[in-house]
């Protein structure tokens, strides 16, 4: 199973900030989001992270992951 | 090298009060640069009245901690401490305090400045304010989103 979270605006957009899944064959972040937002085109401003690290979207995934989007970040 | 993340008010002086006096690096420190980050009530034209910081728990913490072993390769400060907020802010609070010790100047000042850039960066954190109009925006940019040609 990977968890997909989503945060900030991103989240508002979505409507929900959390999404678990099973996978049964290799995906990478980018396809892990079109099979689970087929409506939506990954954006292009989105970053996105596994395991609290930032990955491109080309990046593998693999069960027991977390991975996240999210918009740029604001802190300071 | 601390990083601290409070969701309630916090006051800088006392951190970095509290801190150094916990250092055991008396008589070895001879510079400690400061930067502190403050809400301010206006941006970009508007009135602003309150703002809500939304973080990534524990992404937050890895990427400061990358950052600051990041600095240690660069510099050779001997201690650091990073406080941000999170949740519920209102102007003229502390958003954010970094703070180095180093035996000389420019370590303190570079690596401060070093940590700041890229916790504005990489840091996970989202600025949700709220005008005297009461409209909420992000502070970030829109997000580029699109409906996939099916």
């Amino acid at each position: 199973m990977i968890t997909l979270r989503y945060f900030a605006g991103l989240r508002e957009l979505l409507g929900h900030s959390m999404v678990q899944l099973d996978i049964f064959e290799p995906h990478t972040v980018s396809s892990v989001w079109k099979l689970v937002n087929p409506d939506f085109k990954l954006p292009e401003n989105v970053l996105t992270a596994v395991n609290m690290d930032y990955v491109l979207p080309s990046h593998v995934v693999k069960n027991g992951d977390e991975v996240a989007f999210f918009p740029p970040v604001t802190g300071g | 090298m601390t990083v601290k993340i409070c969701d309630a008010a916090f006051d800088p002086f006392v951190e970095i009060q509290n801190f150094q006096h916990e250092l055991a690096l008396s008589g070895k420190f001879g510079a400690t640069s400061i930067f502190i980050g403050t809400m301010r009530d206006f941006n970009e034209g508007d009135n602003v009245q309150a703002m809500t910081l939304e973080h990534y728990d524990g992404m937050t913490q890895k990427q400061l901690t990358k950052i600051i072993a990041a600095a240690k390769t660069q510099w050779q400060i001997l201690d650091s401490l990073i406080v941000h907020r999170v949740g519920e802010i209102l102007p003229n609070e502390p958003i954010v305090l970094v703070s180095v010790w180093s035996a000389h100047r420019s370590e303190a000042f570079e690596a401060c400045r070093y940590l700041m850039e890229e916790l504005k960066a990489n840091a996970p954190f989202w600025k949700l304010e709220t005008l005297t109009t009461n409209e909420k925006r992000w502070v970030s940019k829109p997000i580029n989103h699109e409906l996939s040609v099916l």
